[in-house]
């Protein structure tokens, strides 16, 4: 048996198609020349020395033992704030999903706290712990009388990150919760086990490769963040900001190539853990739909203390939130507490803050429509069309997930700043406002790529093939059908990819030239220095632009989303 | 109002699928070669997974044959996209684009084809009128029944005039009795229109009641083709006769024989039996019996036991064992007829014009 005829006659009905062929090679090109390319430099270079290929960098870095700190430090900390959030996100979603609320206002907190961190730079929580608990706290210098306290460090970064990178466990675990069929709790208690004993024998056991794939989730996000270890790691060194001093301290880019690829390594084996093992099995337990409504728990003795956690967590993160306008809005953080709108308008009169919200915002309004329509095209040749490089584009977009954007970084620096291969092709690109665009845009795809992927499976394939059969072709297709039926799914990867895109700053930190201002840098740098009201100033605007286009997005999506009718039919 | 009837010719085609369980590949269709007259309503008919809609996908073009060339009017299709192949599809799940209302929906292959705004008007209108469904131009498809949306899928297919109409089980998602009517008005529609279609179904009634010929597939391969008399009355084989209607198998040999009649020995009963003309003294053989071609009877050419006789109101139903075969007879208006209870002894009688020897 050969199947080499029909092979054949894909292969032509393929070519057939000039448009889909043009944009598959351009896809590859990019993806190899903007993603693969870049890690590849990275081991090329820590392999090559003078004197030919050898580990003789990877020795040199190993033999630093501050870089070997870091790595214990960096899976320390990732190991802690994985457990820690994968916790406390299955605590908020049993409450959500479990436990019979008396008030809206817990509901309302939790809304609240699953946007958060969507809306925010990845890094207030730092400013606002600094500015709560550091030396001149409010909380410990004011309330508690404490006037050496030391946020910096472990656990510094440690609370921030569990606090910031929760709710999207909570996030996860929600939606497992909901595929639980509560009949088989019921059957469970029927048979005489009490809640706990349910809890332990049955809900448990379900969710637990989920659990276990939101806890590397997290430990992924963790290893991977820059921002947060920068501003409140003090001297406490993970892999990121180890790499970053490596190259803007040491000026050792090799070193600072070889550091990479450890911290790529890494990433790079927990996420194929995570992708190909957990993933797989959480959905795979739980597939059912629930079948009619959860009996909600009312017994006091379970509700009371799970609420009452609930809450504090929740308003300890709003807290912290409310902490940053507040800090702009103070005269002197911790010394003056008189209002005043003087480091606004300092970000305005001083420190170009025109400039840094325009660049940021046209950069980042320039890589939100690319990345959103590249991402649905990926998703579209994913799941709808069959051809040989598929495999090559979907690993290739996936792979993009588990980069941390310093590697990213770094890789550029590496890949561009001499040309590609050091050839001085494409050098012209470094430096620009392009290359910043490209880095958007590669941060955001994988984001993106992975929700259109998920909204076009739920397309019956037959309606394409519909539209294929009346006479269009894969572009019309594409415009015609594929597009406005994952309209709402395009829209909010536009804004996601704008939101991420505008509070992006790992990758480009180590990027960006003095021609740009970017608002992240901008509040990276005064956070640093200690200038807490400028940066609360900064991130305070940025908090509302981003959530002013969130909000907008959502308007937008519930006066002409289309997903309403999509579902009934 | 088909520009031009196109028949449609399978020339050994094979379809090699992978099992992605086992990694073995197998025939989905294997060497199979068809010939379908312009203007004709052929239905692909057999059970899941023997072929048929792999069959239908190909002339579609959504699958490319391993093997064989498939012609359309006359024409090699082979290497063509299904945007280029003049046919047009009816789906199971209708695949209505739902975000145009009916009128664009049924506009769409018609803009494709850049035709004027007057000219899509007007065919539109036309179609919408022969499918039943005027003045409904502008609701959206999720405002529409099973059978309405049914419809547009059927308006959407014909308005662009395709050379051939293919049907993929597009009855499968109504109730039963909506499945009826609309059978009915898609042939009618299929004959005002004068067009070739395919049809590929599982039903069997559906089959007959709609088809100008028939195919029966079975594991990949043509089992057997024919009109729907052809097919019942004389199946080649007993999965044909299995598979359409139901039927009684009854093993026997030929004992004697003339031109074309003769007799067959069954479980020590002589059997005289019609239209054996191939079949020649000694041969093993099977009789189909079609259970209403038979009668419980107190006299008849098989001798029987009674060991199951259920009123049914427009039948009797009963089951009886002619030696360890069991047979299953329909006798139809039993009112003013002898009813045999469980245990009785009888004979199973039938013209021997009625049996068909396989």
């Amino acid at each position: 048996m050969a199947r080499s005829q029909s092979k054949e006659l894909e292969r032509k009905k393929f070519f057939a198609d000039p448009i889909m062929v043009t944009t598959i090679v351009v896809l590859i090109v990019f993806l190899t020349l903007f993603i693969l390319y870049p890690l590849a430099i990275l081991l090329i270079d820590s392999v090559i020395t003078g004197e030919g290929i050898s580990l003789s960098v990877f020795q040199r870095v190993m033999g630093m033992p501050s870089f070997r700190r870091a790595i214990t430090n960096t899976l320390k900390v990732g190991f802690l704030v994985g457990i820690l959030s994968a916790l406390i996100g299955l605590l908020f979603a049993y409450v959500e999903e479990y436990v019979q609320l008396k008030t809206k206002m817990l509901a309302g907190l939790f809304k609240v706290i699953s946007m958060l961190p969507v809306v925010s730079p990845p890094f207030v929580l730092s400013l606002s712990m600094i500015m709560l608990f550091g030396k001149a706290g409010i909380i410990t210098r004011y309330l508690l009388h404490i006037y050496d306290n030391n946020v910096y460090g472990f656990w510094g970064i440690a609370i921030v990150q569990t606090l910031t990178f929760f709710p999207v466990c909570y996030m996860m675990m929600k939606g497992l919760l909901r595929n639980i069929d509560p009949s088989l709790e019921e059957a469970a208690r029927d048979m005489g086990a009490s809640r706990l004993k349910v809890f332990n024998t049955v809900t448990l056991p379900l969710i637990l490769p989920g659990l276990g794939n939101a806890f590397l989730v997290t430990f992924i996000e963790s290893i991977a963040d820059f921002a947060n270890p920068m501003i409140i790691g003090g001297s406490y060194d993970t892999l990121a900001t180890s790499i970053y001093l490596q190259i803007t301290g040491a000026y050792d880019k090799q070193g600072a190539s070889a550091m990479a690829v450890v911290l790529l390594a890494i990433t790079l084996m927990m996420f194929i853990v995570q992708k190909y093992y957990l993933e797989a099995k959480s959905t795979a337990t739980l597939t059912g739909k629930a079948s009619r409504q959860r009996m909600m728990i009312t017994d006091k003795s379970v509700t009371r203390p799970l609420t009452a956690f609930c809450l504090l967590v929740s308003l300890f993160v709003v807290m912290m939130y409310i902490c940053v306008p507040l800090g702009a809005l103070f005269k002197t953080w911790g010394y003056d507490f008189h209002l005043t709108f003087k480091w606004f308008q300092m970000v305005f009169t001083r420190y170009k803050g025109f400039k840094a919200f325009k660049d940021s915002f046209l950069l980042s309004l320039i890589a939100s429509p690319i990345t959103a329509l590249l991402s649905m095209i990926i998703s579209y040749l994913v799941v709808k069309r069959s051809f040989r490089a598929k495999g090559f584009i979907e690993a290739v977009s996936m792979l993009a997930m588990a980069v941390p954007g310093t590697v990213l970084g770094v890789g550029y620096i590496r890949g561009f700043s001499a040309g590609v291969f050091r050839s001085g092709f494409l050098q012209s690109l470094y430096g620009t406002g392009t290359l910043l665009v490209i880095v958007f845009i590669v941060r955001s795809l994988p984001t993106g790529t992975r929700s259109g992927i998920s909204a076009l499976r739920q397309i019956d394939k037959s309606i394409e093939e519909s539209a294929y059969d009346m006479g269009a072709d894969s572009f019309r297709v594409f415009m015609t059908v594929t597009l406005p039926l994952i309209k709402d799914g395009f829209l909010s990867g536009l804004v996601t990819a704008f939101v991420r895109s505008i509070t992006a700053i790992s990758a480009i930190i180590l990027l960006v030239t003095p021609k740009f201002l970017l608002i992240t840098v901008q509040i990276n740098e005064f956070a640093e220095k200690g200038s807490y009201g400028i940066a609360c100033a900064f991130a305070t605007i940025l908090i509302i632009i981003t959530y002013g286009s969130v909000t907008l997005m959502n308007l937008f999506i519930k006066h002409f989303g289309t997903s309403r009718e999509i579902k009934e039919v | 109002m088909a520009k031009e009837k196109k028949g449609v010719r399978l020339e050994h085609i094979s379809k090699i699928y992978l099992d992605p369980k086992t990694k073995k590949e197998f025939y989905a269709v294997k060497d199979t070669t068809l010939d379908i007259e312009p203007g004709t309503f052929v239905t692909l008919l057999g059970p899941s997974g023997c072929g048929k809609t792999t069959t239908l996908r190909m002339i579609a073009g959504f699958e490319s044959p391993d093997e064989g060339e498939i012609y359309l009017g006359g024409e090699p299709i082979n290497e063509l996209t299904p945007n280029k192949r003049d046919t047009a599809m009816v789906f199971q799940s209708y695949a209505l684009l739902p975000h145009y209302n009916i009128y664009d929906n049924v506009a769409y292959g018609l803009k494709l084809r850049k035709m004027s705004p007057e000219v899509i008007k007007e065919k539109v209108t036309n179609i919408l009128k022969l499918v039943g469904l005027e003045g409904m131009e502008s609701r959206m498809t999720n405002q529409l029944s099973g059978g309405q949306q049914q419809r547009v899928a059927l308006a959407r297919a014909l308005v662009i005039e395709p050379g051939v109409l293919l049907f993929d089980e597009p009855l499968s998602n109504l109730d039963a009795k909506l499945r009826v009517t609309m059978r009915t008005e898609i042939r009618r529609i299929q004959q005002e229109a004068g067009i070739t279609a395919v049809y590929v179904t599982h039903d069997q009634s559906e089959a007959m009641a709609i088809s100008d010929q028939i195919i029966i597939m079975n594991k990949g391969v043509v089992a057997q083709m024919g009109t729907p008399q052809e097919i019942y009355y004389h199946p080649n084989s007993e999965f044909v006769a299995d598979f359409i209607g139901e039927a009684n198998f009854l093993k026997g040999t030929i004992t004697a024989k003339n031109e074309t009649n003769g007799t067959a020995d069954v479980y020590g009963n002589t059997v005289e039996l019609h239209d054996i003309a191939d079949r020649s003294v000694g041969d093993e053989c099977t009789l189909v019996l079609r259970p209403e071609a038979a009668l419980v009877a107190d006299e008849g050419q098989l001798p029987c036991d009674v060991i199951l006789s259920t009123f049914m109101g427009s039948y009797q139903n009963y089951h009886v064992m002619v030696g360890d075969t069991l047979v299953k007879i329909t006798d139809f208006n039993p009112k003013n007829k002898k009813i045999y209870a469980v245990g009785d002894k009888a004979f199973v009688k039938f013209d021997p014009d009625s049996v068909h020897v396989i």
